[in-house]
């Protein structure tokens, strides 16, 4: 891993088009600002961790009868 | 082709319906073939089956059916990558969590399985959103949905005086 140092202000470019930049930082909290194409997905880490557990989850499905568990009315 | 399914027993691949999803499904990225199965009578659901993985089998909603008011942007590089000229060519499910008590089954809404029905190119979507989670309880929506549309009908239901 990379490792950098920055101070509130500055940045760091990625790619030539993706700039991070160090917002602020107060006790064990960093805002980063990000700029980036639209084209670039950026999530927080945990939001990739979460869909990967729930699809876990999902993939645990026994023999079920869908059947009738929406019912109508 | 024919693989044994957990959900299906013996059943015949044909290859023109089989799914490619380039990235596989998070936490499954070696699972990249599927097919979708189901019969009129589990409808809205579907099972998202992997050809590679024969254990492995998702089951699938429409989340229009579920979340009326459900929507979805979708980015150009995503639209690219599955080649999507028209919204027509896109069908969107969500990936449902069946507990043992079914009353509690979930619907990803975070994170939709997008296909494009054109080239049989599909990908699960992160949203760019905090509007929607991972686990929204389909019964819970389906209700609340049920209450928006008796308030609305309410509505419409009352009579109009025009004449004063």
């Amino acid at each position: 891993m990379l490792v950098l140092t920055r101070k509130i202000g500055q940045s760091i470019i990625a790619n030539d088009n993706i700039e991070i930049t160090v917002l602020d930082v107060q006790g064990d909290q960093v805002r980063l600002g990000i700029k980036a194409p639209r084209s670039v997905a950026i999530h927080r880490k945990e939001v990739q961790l979460e869909i990967e557990a729930e699809n876990r989850r999902a993939a645990k499905v026994e023999r079920v009868n869908l059947k009738n568990i929406i019912k109508k009315g | 082709m024919e693989i044994c399914t957990k959900h299906f027993g013996n059943i015949k691949v044909d290859q023109d319906l089989v799914i490619y999803f380039g990235k596989g499904i998070p936490g499954f990225e070696q699972a990249k073939k599927f097919i979708i199965l189901g019969n009129e009578e589990d409808l809205p659901f579907r099972w998202l089956q992997s050809v590679d993985l024969p254990e492995l089998a998702f089951v699938l909603v429409d989340p229009f059916l579920v979340k009326g008011d459900y929507q979805i942007d979708i980015n150009d590089e995503i639209m690219g990558t599955l080649g999507i000229e028209s919204a027509e060519d896109l069908n969107v499910f969500a990936i449902v969590v069946v507990p043992e008590d079914t009353s509690k089954m979930s619907m990803n809404l975070k994170a939709p399985v997008i296909i494009n029905t054109k080239n049989n190119r599909g990908m699960q979507v992160a949203l760019d959103t905090e509007e929607y989670g991972v686990r929204h309880y389909i019964l819970d929506e389906l209700r609340k949905q049920e209450v928006e549309a008796y308030v609305g009908s309410n509505k419409e239901d009352r009579p109009v005086n025009h004449c004063k």
